[in-house]
């Protein structure tokens, strides 16, 4: 077993090597992602090592790199698209609701669509318009996709091999905002072996509040539960991993321990995921319950400009805010 | 076997010439390939505009072979749209007058070409040797296309306007780099779509894919004139066919009303894919004599003597004069061709009365190759709504 420090990035570099020499079928596709490495250089260095045909550039058009991996995928490729950001996959959406997710359903199974597309998603890095968004619920909404996102330099480098070898079409969100944080991974664990995919898991034992997060605001959870530990208050806190479906098994079984339950999301709060989760929850958990769910999010507008953004997004003092106000009822 | 003594390429008017800006798009133009015309005329061979001759070399047989698919696939499409009229399906699109376009090119594919049609090719379909059935089963409500696209090289049909040319961009990119090009047993793509999916940003997208990484792909644009309701003016003010030169590849207009040019256009441009010289795009420039679907009122929006004008165009009149004319088939064989329809008709209307509704809790099936918890809880709980129900009157 080697363990190996590296960043989120790194990891998901890694990852994508490793699913690239172990199926000739893997190709990746995406704007900028040869030479160049992509623009957070998730890709560095693949083109180089695997050629112009398993890592390709594409033209500048987001439905055209999803619509060319719908026939890549039923020629029997397994295509690994790269939107650039979560503000420009809306050009690709009716591929992805309309083609890519309901291939499978209307062949009868006859054929499968194994593509996984990656999007760096949410804010917090200062972006201009259009590149801080977390559009994860539009695609959580439609039947036929599976959404996953990582938290963690070694989910990243597990995930992202799971997802390509998976024959479901995946959406993968990538945090930002966390590419650039560093944490151990096991380089040499194969991904069968790895936590399951569609899974989520305790990241955080506790017994006061359970806190659900994803993505980029799992560290904030943790922050979080870490602030108030000195003021004895114990936060157990959920890495949900898997938007769609969800893995809500392990949450219920917090719930009906602590009684009380937060989700956190960057994403806005109206009809977001937090919403189904309160329902769930709340139908799963209702005599276990000391106070209703409480959601901390994005507010109901589009994404403010950079400046405005440490306002906009969940921090550390919102979430211990909701936790708070869990003992007000 | 006589040929009719066009046999000059003085249609083929090179392409040079401005566009025209004709604000009646259903009038024929002078640009487009015909080997045989609407009396019934041979023409031995057409120029495309940038110079590659068309011909087609048909013996007796193969003559009297498209005429019966011809034939054959016009029964089929009327005794569907019969069918939707007493209710037992719940829509139809005919392609009653774009037989020759779809028989034509379908018969030009050979085995190992893969197809990607819209919604309406049942002509091509049927050329694949698909069951005529399955479509009126997507139709009918009872599934959403049952054939094996793989088995058949037939992709499932695809409702969302110009959507399929993307696949069908991909796919090419597919076989490109599984390199199956560049030989006669090479591998070739076919996207099918309409005057008004040329409009959409897929379509073009797909252009710009194929070219630049030269896809052995033929854009195959059935130019019927109407996007429902929408004529040809409101998509574009050029032939549809010279968009391809901006994309970087070559585009031909063909009557679409003539199985035999179709056919000759498209065999040269998938051979050419096959071969590894990238795409082409064909504009098959034809007419929907019916309407758009079942649920469309055509007279609303288009004028009778225009129909008129186009019926006298017919694809099959002109077949059976051809061969009349030529002595390639006699009243006999007009008689058992008809009557080999009329069967097919009959044998397909039976099965489609047939056709069981699907079990309730099959609506889960299929929904994700690996399944989902979610969904099996959904199933679950659903199935013992159902079986509440059991014993009771309801």
């Amino acid at each position: 077993m080697a363990i190996e420090t590296m960043t989120m990035g790194k990891a998901l570099n890694a990852g994508l090597r490793r699913a690239l020499e172990n199926d000739p079928k893997v190709v990746i596709m995406g704007e900028d992602v040869g030479k160049l490495g992509g623009v957070f250089r998730i890709t560095d260095g693949l083109q180089k090592d695997f050629g112009e045909d398993r890592v390709i550039d594409t033209p500048l058009a987001e439905s055209g790199i999803i619509g060319t991996a719908v026939g890549l995928a039923i020629r029997g490729y397994r295509p690994v698209c790269e939107i650039q950001f979560d503000g420009f996959v809306y050009p690709a959406y009716d591929q992805i609701v309309s083609q890519v997710a309901k291939m499978h359903y209307r062949s009868k199974g006859r054929l499968r669509l194994p593509i996984v597309i990656r999007i760096p998603y949410g804010g917090g890095i200062g972006a201009v318009e259009h590149h801080s968004e977390s559009p994860e619920a539009y695609f959580a909404h439609t039947a036929g996709l599976k959404v996953v996102t990582c938290a963690t330099p070694s989910d990243a480098y597990h995930m992202i091999q799971q997802a390509i070898a998976s024959d479901d079409p995946i959406i993968f969100f990538e945090p930002k905002r966390r590419y650039w944080e560093k944490g151990p991974v096991d380089v040499d664990a194969s991904p069968a072996d790895a936590y399951p995919l569609h899974a989520s898991r305790v990241v955080r034992q506790g017994t006061d509040v359970t806190v659900l997060a994803y993505g980029p605001m799992v560290r904030t959870a943790l922050d979080a539960a870490a602030a108030v530990e000195a003021e004895g208050r114990s936060l157990e806190v959920i890495d949900l991993r898997t938007l769609s479906p969800l893995d809500l098994g392990p949450v219920y079984e917090s719930v009906r321990r602590t009684g009380r339950c937060v989700v956190v999301h960057e994403a806005p709060r109206n009809v977001g995921l937090g919403a189904e989760i309160a329902a769930r929850v709340t139908e799963e958990c209702f005599y276990s319950l000391e106070a209703p769910v409480l959601r901390v999010t994005g507010f109901d507008t589009p994404y403010p400009p950079a400046r405005l953004e440490e306002d906009y997004l969940p921090d550390l003092d919102r979430v211990l805010d909701a936790v708070d106000r869990t003992f007000g009822w | 076997m006589a040929k009719g003594d066009g046999g000059s390429t003085s249609r083929g008017k090179r392409a040079t010439s401005p566009p025209k800006r004709s604000r009646t798009a259903s009038t024929g133009d002078p640009e487009m390939i015909q080997l045989l015309t609407p009396d019934g005329e041979r023409i031995d061979s057409a120029t495309g505009p940038d110079g590659t001759e068309y011909r087609v070399d048909f013996t007796d047989q193969e003559y009297r072979d498209i005429y019966r698919d011809l034939v054959v696939v016009r029964k089929l499409d009327a005794e569907a749209t019969a069918l939707q009229r007493q209710g037992e399906l719940g829509l139809w699109a005919s392609l009653l007058g774009q037989e020759a376009a779809q028989v034509g090119s379908g018969r030009a594919l050979r085995p190992q070409d893969m197809v990607f049609p819209t919604y309406r090719e049942h002509g091509v379909l049927y050329c694949r040797g698909i069951d005529p059935i399955m479509p009126l089963g997507l139709f009918r409500g009872v599934d959403q296309g049952g054939w094996d696209p793989n088995e058949f090289k037939f992709n499932m049909y695809t409702i969302v306007i110009g959507a399929q040319t993307l696949h069908a961009t991909g796919y090419a990119m597919g076989v490109a780099m599984d390199g199956k090009t560049g030989g006669d047993d090479g591998e070739a793509v076919i996207a099918y779509f309409g005057d008004g999916a040329s409009s959409q940003g897929d379509v073009n997208e797909s252009f710009v894919w194929s070219s630049v990484f030269n896809a052995p792909i033929v854009f195959f644009c059935q130019n019927n004139q109407y996007a429902i309701s929408e004529p040809l003016e409101r998509q574009t003010r050029i032939p549809l066919y010279q968009r391809a030169s901006g994309f970087g590849f070559p585009g031909v207009r063909v009557d679409g009303n003539d199985v035999l040019a179709t056919y000759a256009t498209t065999r040269v441009a998938l051979d050419n894919a096959r071969h590894g010289q990238g795409p082409t795009f064909i504009e098959a420039y034809t007419y929907r004599m019916g309407a758009h679907t079942t649920s469309d009122d055509p007279t609303r929006y288009r004028i009778a003597s225009e129909v008129e004008a186009w019926k006298a165009k017919d694809p099959i009149a002109r077949v059976r004069a051809f061969l009349e004319k030529q002595q390639i088939a006699d009243a006999d064989f007009f008689a058992e061709v008809d009557e080999h329809a009329r069967r097919e008709a009959v044998h397909l209307r039976e099965r489609v009365l047939a056709m069981p509704d699907p079990e309730p809790l099959t609506l889960f099936d299929n929904v994700y190759p690996n399944g989902s918890p979610l969904l099996d809880e959904q199933r679950e709980q659903f199935s013992r709504y159902l079986a509440s129900f059991e014993g009771s009157a309801h």
